[in-house]
């Protein structure tokens, strides 16, 4: 995510200053990401070039703080309106790494599941304990576990999906760029 | 043997039916569980969970290999041993609630108890008391068919968990809750564990066998070692980059 929307949004609120932003930034985000005051600053100089925010004058402590112009406002309005895109999500290397084992043949696949499910199942029950050990009433916290927690059981999930289809029928095997080529000349005469 | 050491399986194999139609539910399955161990057994259905945990309780008799709980061999133990195992040291958390329906719901949870030689009273307030435990103690003097599949349920969960209990075995027991009551019984079981039992749970929900120490998982009846929680959990920095 950029750390420009959410500079913008903590803006929205009123002015701050940099580090008043990097610390409700943080507090916001329950410290998933913390943040450089540097990365902050530069940010906000950017943020200011593009008209998305205004200096004030330095306080009593030469600190200066910022407020978002209407354009900014248009821009975060945008923003939310948008759904993150999905490119990320789709390409994780769990799957690409067994659905290129599948097709290769290269090594056996359950050893490959069995690995990467011992390793998963850790993560989840350290997440799982991480959350329990917790500070309950750290809401943005423990939903950022909660959201850690989701993603880790949907690959433990899939990781089971994978073997029961493995064990039900041989995958097919790969297709390779010239069967594909073979076909659509194929399709092509028809 | 570990002096805290509450279920000791060795070589165990069951095997079910006979000839062509034979079975081999579990084979050659090696697996300890300590004082202070919550162990979540995972695996496809059909992949020999309740079996093992059948066996762990003396509810079944393995074909081939030992089973001990608190260092007694459980073929030793005769039919008595294994009821008063039963009735004493082992909690039982089973799919089917096996609530007998002309008692209340406080009854049927102190009624091992009460068989054990407990007094009334004293059987009675401790399964007050662990009722409460599972948040149900508006229903204590209910019927189970006065009450829903998930108050059964937590009951069956209840009745597991009265007593000093060294081992305690559940067979998926968040079945019929939902997703907060049954993270409150996951928590009952850690903390039972944490306070010195051994636990033993089934269940194919990844995000509870997370609230295990070690996860293991049966796959045409063998034992596998999948992992268990890292000594110490992961920081922050760790976790999000």
């Amino acid at each position: 995510m950029g750390v420009r929307e959410g500079l913008l949004v903590l803006l929205t609120t009123g002015p701050k200053h940099g580090y008043q932003l990097k610390l409700d930034f943080e507090v916001a985000t329950g410290e998933a990401w913390p943040l450089n005051i540097g990365q902050v600053y530069t940010t906000l100089q950017r943020l200011e070039r593009d008209d998305l925010v205004t200096a004030t004058d330095e306080d009593d402590e030469g600190r200066i703080a910022y407020r978002i112009t209407a354009t900014g406002k248009e821009e975060i309005t945008h923003w939310l309106s948008e759904p993150v895109e999905r490119t990320v999500a789709n390409r994780d290397e769990v799957s690409m790494k067994l659905l290129l084992t599948l097709a290769s043949g290269v090594a056996d696949p359950q050893r490959v599941i069995d690995t990467q499910r011992r390793s998963t199942m850790q993560a989840l029950q350290d997440y799982t304990r991480l959350r329990t050990d917790g500070d309950r009433t750290d809401f943005p916290w423990q939903l950022h576990i909660d959201r850690l927690i989701f993603r880790t059981e949907a690959e433990l999930r899939w990781l089971d999906r994978v073997e029961e289809c493995m064990s039900l029928e041989t995958p097919r095997s790969i297709t390779t760029s010239n069967e594909v080529a073979d076909s659509t000349a194929r399709e092509g005469t028809k | 043997m570990s002096a805290d050491r509450i279920l000791t399986m060795s070589g165990v194999g069951r095997v079910h039916g006979k000839g062509a139609q034979q079975v081999r539910a579990l084979v050659d399955v090696d697996l300890e569980v300590s004082a202070g161990e919550l162990v979540a057994v995972t695996g496809r259905s059909g992949s020999g969970k309740t079996t093992l945990l059948n066996l762990a309780g003396g509810l079944d008799e393995p074909t081939t290999g030992t089973i001990q709980v608190e260092g007694r061999h459980l073929d030793d133990m005769g039919a008595n041993g294994l009821a008063a195992l039963r009735r004493r040291s082992v909690g039982y958390m089973f799919q089917q609630f096996n609530l007998l329906a002309t008692l209340t719901a406080v009854e049927n949870v102190a009624l091992p108890m009460e068989l054990d030689g407990m007094t009334l009273r004293e059987a009675r307030h401790a399964a007050e008391v662990a009722l409460a435990e599972v948040g149900l103690e508006g229903v204590a003097n209910r019927y189970p068919d006065e009450i829903s599949g998930g108050e059964q349920q937590r009951v069956a969960i209840a009745r597991g968990l009265v007593g000093p209990r060294k081992l305690l075995l559940a067979d998926e027991p968040t079945g019929a809750l939902d997703e907060i009551t049954s993270e409150s019984i996951l928590g009952i079981l850690r903390d039972r564990c944490d306070a010195g039992a051994a636990a033993l749970m089934v269940t194919h929900e990844p995000a509870f066998a997370a609230w295990a120490d070690r996860v293991v998982r049966l796959r045409d009846g063998r034992l596998e070692h999948v992992s268990e929680r890292s000594a110490l959990p992961p920081t922050v920095e760790e976790m999000w980059t």
